[in-house]
């Protein structure tokens, strides 16, 4: 195929690869942000300049309806639940010494080495493959939704039961707990009579849950 | 455009979310990592997608739906990951993922019983409501 011969080289990049270039080192250095900050909460809040980069790389693809979809999911939803997961365990304001375990540094040697072959694997198998992205979009929302309805209707069909059932798995996982807590602190009192053992009972419990708290 | 370029980046925003998932402490920070992950890999998928529709002859534009797929599942695993993660703080007080090691055999074990502990005190007194019930 005559694409390869007639690839550019990397040294004259076009203004779509110059831009590429540009928001994807805002994407990476935001992410590494993401791993590295020992603020629970910016940590969220540079995930959302990451995710946001991401989008814009999916425009500058010409992916137009993956970039909104990655805007109203991610940034939209995703990382105002993981704000709120934050919040919902107590998570430190400010810093907090022990946001990284032990094994960092086993951690980055891996991450290192992982980076390194993919990097040298992937650059060498694509380095003349070029993308064409003159002419009609490939990922207009027109593209997409017909194929996504007639190709991939089956897909999308038990797609949508995965997120029924894990939407009332979430629900589940949420209430079990808290119905517990409510059985547990009701039984003591609705029988009556035994005073002194039901004091001593709460007490404990009540302990119990501070402690766990 | 080269595909070299969303190429690289996605390989390196999958180390970046690799080293997050490895070391990382807060289970909260862990699942951020995880979504990294999976964002490289949608940018793969995009990628290739266009490169494939342009170079190919049919192709059904199975990466970008796989793309769709990939962000709804990724929805569904965040909120089931952090209703896991809230029972967990709820019932341990801790959301740390270090201190769950219930089930780790070694010679640690008695390294971290202070969850254990105060489980096993909130498992008896509600034993005892029970009994007494």
């Amino acid at each position: 195929m005559s694409i390869a011969a007639a690839s550019p080289g990397f040294l004259s990049p076009t203004g779509v690869e110059i831009a590429f270039l540009l928001v994807g080192l805002v994407t990476f250095g935001a992410a590494l942000v993401t791993v590295t900050t020992r603020q629970l909460v910016h940590a969220a809040l540079w995930l959302v300049v990451a995710l946001g980069g991401l989008a814009v790389e999916y425009l500058l693809l010409t992916a137009e309806f993956i970039a909104w979809v990655q805007v109203l999911i991610y940034v939209g939803s995703v990382v105002v639940l993981l704000l709120f997961g934050l919040m919902l365990t107590k998570a430190p304001i400010g810093r907090s010494p022990d946001a990284d375990s032990g094994n960092r540094w086993a951690a980055l040697l891996v991450a290192g080495a992982a980076a390194a072959a993919l990097v040298w694997v992937v650059v060498d198998a694509f380095r003349t493959t070029w993308i064409d992205l003159d002419g009609a979009a490939v990922g207009t929302t027109k593209v997409t939704g017909e194929s996504l309805f007639q190709n991939w209707v089956l897909p999308f069909e038990a797609l949508s039961v995965l997120l029924l059932a894990a939407l009332v798995g979430a629900i589940v996982l949420s209430r079990k707990a808290k119905a517990d807590a409510a059985a547990s602190s009701r039984a003591p009192q609705e029988r009556g009579d035994q005073g002194a053992d039901r004091s001593e009972d709460r007490n404990t419990d009540r302990s119990a849950q501070e402690g766990a708290r | 455009m080269h595909l070299a370029y969303p190429a690289v980046l996605s390989a390196l925003l999958f180390c970046t979310g690799l080293y997050g998932v490895l070391a990382r402490r807060n289970a909260i920070l862990v699942l951020m990592s995880v979504e990294l992950m999976l964002n490289a890999v949608n940018l793969n998928l995009v990628a290739f997608d266009v490169w494939l529709t342009r170079a190919a002859i049919e192709t059904l534009h199975s990466g970008q739906a796989l793309t769709l797929f990939t962000i709804a599942i990724a929805a569904a695993e965040i909120g089931i990951g952090l209703a896991i993660v809230l029972a967990v703080h709820r019932n341990r007080g801790t959301s740390d993922i270090d201190r769950l090691r219930d089930a780790a055999e070694g010679p640690d074990d008695d390294l971290d019983d202070g969850p254990d502990s105060d489980a096993a005190a909130r498992a008896q007194a509600a034993g005892k409501a029970e009994a007494t019930a």
